[in-house]
């Protein structure tokens, strides 16, 4: 377990199958501690399912793995306790306050009550919804309840975040702020995993791997992926690359 | 197992249930309405028979005869027809229940110390009704003879008679109210909870939030506890309110404990939300919940004795009704009120119902967490 001490997420021959079907072909890789990892693949290449595997909903075929330093086959429980995760979908309560679905969360995290109302502080600030925090959340003005499920995403403070395609369907603007706020977390030792499809948003990943039906057709740095997909085009750039990528066959 | 988790779940399904208007209208203004609507209908009472008379005789006896149906205070003359026609045409229109018709030579067959025949018709579309119409007639006319014997040969009566003193126990005046009231107070019970543990999960599912969930440390085991001790408490909370009706609404005596009765009703519980629990797991949408509802509810319902006797159901369907954790509560349900009966009679209902209620429950825990997977 040397290995965990420096790396937040580390798996070694994942695999996951769905009777014949292979979702996820023996992958290894690994995300230090404070990275903001990207993890691309086109749908149905088998991301979402390493991403259950990572937060311990699904158990892997076979492969190791660990997640903050615990095992993600033999301590799902203690994964569950040490990740946050933000999906794609918004998914909290619209016939709920902000209070009230922070509060929730607070409760099914067992943060201990004595710690609720500087945590509730907090997530209003980032969050800026402080004013609206006793509103309706299916009747906040439009874009502001997407920025609740990022803050209850925290709420723990986790180890790791995971962020599954997070700015599907958000403006310009707000996503600015969002990776903002990402690279804050990031500098503050937090680990951030991320999907996404915007290949604009990938320049922000310090490292980025990626996926093709269940297996790593490419990983490092934004620059090297697109230098070795695209060699000899200078002007090339991680869209080139992902296209390059995604459609070679001869893989 | 962790109680704060299970706290603040439990505490956010009622901020849910209480914020929508109209659930707060469904869970408790319906049940109240229900309970007192059905109380009323099911009713097997036949008090009011209205009856069209053909009279061709038109002497004293024949006036004794309407007279004898008059004084049982069941049957009422409404209309008074002259030929057979026009009472067909009262009982096609259902203006009359029931149509007597006297034939001229009705007084004169009597007097001559012969058997005379009166006609009666009654409308056998629905036929339980129309035989316990023609029991009333036949006492009607047996009063009759026995009060024309008497009155002709007052002092030549040698036997003596015999007198049945019949009491009904339980239900002294054999109202159908007794007996259908704490039915009714049983299957809503049921209604209200399969109905709404499943529609709790599917709605999680539906709006993603389920998703959500299933990344934090909740439990499947604590996901199940504080969905379904919501559903408890509403149960039962409803379940006093329609007991109140019952008890000073429709004056059905409790005679037996409510402590028992509400510890019936928690064991009942487990079957209906193990049924609903099961739902939420073969259902992806509200409207298939509640399809899927309705689907389990008519069975329980027909295949409990509510209104249609065990004994009277072909074999094999008897044995089904022994896995309808209703037939059971009905028992209870039924003793406990009318007959005040408690554990020691009631003892095989309650282990039924605790045996049954078990295996549901957990089978649909199983299940669950399969689900979740």
């Amino acid at each position: 377990m040397t290995l965990s001490n420096s790396n937040s997420i580390f798996v070694e021959n994942l695999e996951k199958k769905f009777g014949d079907f292979t979702a996820v072909n023996k992958i290894t890789f690994s995300v230090k501690k404070g990275e903001i990892f990207g993890f691309l693949g086109a749908n149905g290449s088998g991301k979402s399912t390493t991403i259950r595997m990572l937060c311990g909903i699904i158990t892997p075929t076979s492969g190791t793995g660990s997640v903050a330093g615990h095992d993600i086959v033999t301590e799902p429980e203690e994964i569950k306790h040490s990740i946050g995760y933000m999906s794609q979908k918004f998914s909290l309560y619209e016939d709920l306050t902000p209070y009230e679905n922070l509060r929730f969360y607070l409760g099914v995290y067992s943060v201990p009550p004595s710690e609720w109302e500087e945590r509730i502080d907090w997530v209003l600030n980032i969050t800026r919804l402080r004013e609206e925090k006793n509103r309706l959340t299916k009747e906040l003005p439009p874009g502001r309840p997407q920025r609740l499920p990022l803050g209850c995403s925290l709420l723990h403070k986790p180890d790791v975040l995971f962020l599954d395609e997070p700015t599907s369907g958000v403006d310009p603007i707000t996503r600015q702020h969002f990776w903002n706020f990402i690279q804050q977390l990031a500098r503050e030792g937090i680990t951030v995993f991320v999907t996404t499809h915007y290949m604009d948003e990938a320049r922000f990943c310090q490292r980025i791997v990626m996926i093709n039906e269940g297996s790593i057709v490419a990983s490092g740095s934004p620059a090297e992926i697109i230098a070795a997909a695209c060699p000899g085009k200078p002007q090339a750039d991680l869209n080139d690359a992902f296209i390059t990528l995604m459609t070679r066959t001869d893989n | 197992m962790n109680w704060l988790r299970i706290k603040e779940l439990v505490r956010k399904e009622f901020i849910q249930l209480f914020r929508d208007k109209r659930n707060r209208v469904t869970l408790f203004v319906a049940p109240f309405i229900q309970m007192l609507v059905f109380g009323y209908v099911v009713n097997y009472d036949i008090r009011n028979i209205n009856v069209a008379l053909v009279d061709h005789s038109y002497t004293y006896e024949s006036r004794k005869l309407v007279d004898t149906f008059e004084g049982s205070n069941i049957f009422h003359i409404t209309h008074y027809a002259t030929n057979d026609d026009q009472m067909e045409e009262l009982l096609l229109r259902g203006k009359v229940d029931m149509g007597i018709k006297i034939g001229p030579d009705f007084a004169g067959t009597i007097r001559k110390g012969q058997t005379a025949s009166i006609q009666i018709i009654a409308d056998g579309s629905m036929s339980n009704m129309a035989s316990m119409r023609m029991a009333y007639t036949a006492s009607v006319i047996e009063k009759f003879n026995l009060d024309t014997i008497r009155e002709l040969y007052p002092q030549q009566m040698s036997y003596g008679k015999i007198d049945a003193r019949i009491r009904t126990w339980y239900n002294p005046n054999l109202d159908s109210q007794y007996f259908f009231v704490p039915g009714i107070v049983a299957f809503l019970i049921m209604l209200i909870s399969l109905l709404l543990t499943s529609i709790a999960i599917i709605r999680e599912k539906e709006a993603g939030t389920m998703e959500q969930l299933i990344v934090t440390p909740l439990k499947a085991s604590e996901l199940i506890i504080g969905k379904t001790i919501p559903y408890i408490i509403i149960s039962l909370a409803q379940l006093s309110a329609i007991i109140v009706v019952a008890i000073y609404w429709f004056e059905i005596p409790l005679k037996g404990s409510i402590i028992l009765l509400f510890f019936a009703a928690c064991l009942f519980l487990l079957s209906t939300l193990g049924v609903g629990l099961f739902i939420s797991t073969i259902s992806a949408t509200q409207q298939q919940a509640m399809m899927t509802t309705f689907f389990f509810i008519m069975p329980f319902f027909m295949l409990s004795g509510f209104v249609f006797p065990i004994a009277n159901m072909p074999t094999f369907v008897q044995w089904l009704t022994y896995l309808n954790p209703l037939r059971y509560f009905l028992v209870i349900i039924r003793g406990i009120f009318l007959k005040g009966v408690a554990l020691e009679v009631l003892w095989p209902q309650f282990l039924a119902l605790a045996i049954l209620g078990g295996l549901v429950f957990s089978g649909a825990i199983l299940r669950f967490k399969k689900r979740l997977d």
